[in-house]
């Protein structure tokens, strides 16, 4: 008897819910984001390795429009407190993106390297741009991703979770933060 | 008379050879020449030492705690006072504002909500009276309008008290604010005089600005009449009026990457309109800057009325004036410090009494709530303080997203 009623009551659960492991929950995210932490779609960024508390105020801000981007909107919006929370540490756990194979201009990639330095990018981001706590893991990012997010950040057309990068970037032109997201999609 | 030209070429050459020497030897480390840094950036002067490579601004979660987490257990205050929860589940509280009839009203920085905290015989609850707000860390109240400050323009709601349920929305009043993000949130308060003020933060670390920057302005309470009171102010996010002189007390954050131990934050005192307080050319009232202070003087400035700690981010402040907290506490100013970023020991992270003399100067500065900071790592972070009618403090907390009440029995005496 106690058997047959379990079975109603767990079939009436909702399938998207606590009872599903975390991976099959991530799926439609992985989707678009690709299975092992490397994006293979343009503008759409790599999530391996990010640092799990900045995974959860990009998912929170997308999740209350503070930032405004309609298909991250939608796919956050229903998240609650914990999905936040559990989401966040898996996205962490997924392997760091992996360098392109082409290496880059030596030049380019020397120059950039300099700007970096010139405006203490690794002060925030860490010595290997790994990130650290809040601050993002930038290195081996997508290219394009990384030029779309400094030039947003830079005309204030992205809001970040406090006003960090707005203040970073006031005095980078478009031709370094070009430099930039080249050096930084292909760290070695 | 012939001129002998060969040492020349030969000189040159050696000059050229030892200078491509010191190339190699410079260029290897591949140091770009210290280029100045970006006006703004918070890391303008940071020096390149392993300590100073570990400094980065602290975020909160964005997260309200949950009731069993919040930290009051842990947290230290004198004999005899106590602290309580007034109110949690408000991602990043900050600012407090008092509403006729009791609602106490809470802003916040990196969401866009604006709270009001209920409290029906006893039993508080927490409503979202605005939303979709860009960093509204402003309120205040007057004659059952409440004032919200977001990082370029001030907005009222009228008879907020009697809609708190369906709340209309925000009407703006005033948005001849810059709109940069570097110091561009903004703390508000009605002075006795009836207008509304509101500081323009200086767009930046260290940096030379326009005559809309740095400064303290007021308006009308419908928006009219902005006129700049004060100047020289690096970033104010708090401020009274103090009940004696009514003269207007703030606080100013210190610049960054200077040292880990000056300059020291300031409590400041207005005593006519267009006073300078120094920034960015002089600091704590002693420290000429050493980028922009060259050819100038600490003299030409107001000196704070007293210093608040290096890094130790002076917020909220009012003056007492009630008869719950001990007499020593009448007309001395309680004042919240956020904590430190940038000092490798975090200083501040707590909550103040700062008594004055006769002549409204800085006597003494007392802890009041000790404990935000455990090991060197936040538990809490206090943003502003406000006195409720019965004489007890609420503090806020951002990173816990909670408001705590703080009252006060007089111990017993053992022979009593």
């Amino acid at each position: 008897m106690r058997h047959w009623m379990a079975a109603v009551v767990l079939a009436l659960l909702p399938s998207w819910g606590q009872a599903e492991p975390i991976e099959a929950r991530a799926a439609p995210c992985l989707g678009c984001h690709g299975e092992h932490g490397q994006s293979e779609i343009n503008d759409t960024p790599s999530l391996g390795g990010q640092q799990a508390p900045y995974v959860l105020i990009q998912l929170f801000m997308f999740r209350e429009k503070l930032r405004v981007f309609e298909p991250m909107n939608e796919m956050a919006k229903a998240l609650s407190d914990d999905d936040l929370r559990v989401l966040s540490d898996f996205i962490a756990s997924l392997p760091k993106p992996l360098p392109p194979p082409d290496a880059g201009d030596p030049a380019r990639l020397r120059r950039a390297e300099a700007l970096a330095r010139q405006f203490h990018c690794q002060s925030c981001h860490n010595a290997d741009f790994s990130g650290r706590d809040n601050v993002p893991r930038v290195a081996d990012q997508r290219e394009d991703y990384l030029l779309k997010s400094l030039r947003e950040y830079k005309d204030n057309s992205r809001h970040g979770y406090d006003g960090s990068m707005a203040e970073a970037l006031q005095p980078v032109s478009a031709e370094e933060i070009a430099d930039l997201a080249y050096y930084l999609a292909r760290l070695r | 008379m012939t001129i002998t030209t060969s040492p020349r070429p030969l000189l040159l050459a050696g000059a050229l050879s030892s200078l491509f020497v010191f190339g190699v030897v410079f260029g290897a480390a591949a140091q770009q020449p210290a280029a100045p840094l970006p006006p703004g950036s918070p890391l303008a002067g940071r020096p390149d030492s392993e300590a100073a490579a570990k400094l980065s601004p602290v975020a909160p979660p964005p997260l309200a705690a949950a009731l069993d987490k919040l930290p009051t257990a842990k947290l230290k205050l004198p004999e005899g006072f106590s602290i309580e929860v007034y109110a949690a589940g408000m991602a990043n509280a900050r600012s407090l504002a008092l509403g006729d009839k009791g609602t106490v009203f809470v802003g916040s920085r990196l969401v866009d909500k604006v709270y009001a905290i209920i409290d029906q015989d006893g039993k508080r609850t927490v409503k979202v009276v605005a939303s979709g707000l860009y960093r509204p860390n402003g309120v205040a109240f007057r004659d059952g309008t409440l004032y919200i400050a977001e990082l370029s323009k001030i907005s009222k709601i009228e008879n907020i008290e009697d809609h708190l349920d369906d709340p209309p929305k925000p009407v703006v009043i005033y948005d001849n604010l810059p709109k940069d993000e570097a110091h561009g949130w903004k703390f508000i308060g009605i002075g006795p005089d009836n207008k509304l003020y509101v500081p323009v933060g200086q767009p930046g670390n260290n940096v030379l600005h326009d005559d809309a920057h740095g400064q303290i302005r007021r308006i009308n309470l419908d928006g009219s009449g902005a006129e700049v009171v004060a100047l020289g102010v690096r970033n104010s996010v708090g401020f009274d009026w103090n009940p004696q002189t009514k003269q207007m007390y703030f606080t100013d954050n210190g610049r960054d990457w200077m040292s880990e131990d000056v300059p020291e934050d300031e409590l400041n005192r207005l005593t006519k309109v267009g006073e300078d307080f120094g920034a960015p050319y002089c600091y704590q009232g002693n420290i000429s800057d050493p980028e922009f202070g060259w050819g100038r003087s600490c003299s030409e400035f107001t000196p704070p009325v007293g210093l608040m700690g290096p890094h130790t981010a002076s917020l909220g402040l009012r003056f007492y004036t009630g008869t719950l907290f001990p007499d020593s506490f009448r007309n001395a100013i309680i004042v919240a410090r956020h904590g430190s970023w940038n000092r490798t020991h975090k200083a501040g992270g707590d909550v103040v009494v700062v008594k004055l003399r006769d002549d409204g100067t800085v006597q003494s500065i007392e802890p009041l709530i000790t404990g935000f900071l455990q090991d060197n790592k936040y538990i809490g972070r206090p943003v502003d303080v406000l006195q409720m009618p019965d004489g007890a403090m609420l503090v806020s907390d951002d990173w816990n997203g909670a408001v705590y009440r703080i009252s006060y029995n007089k111990p017993k005496l053992a022979s009593e």
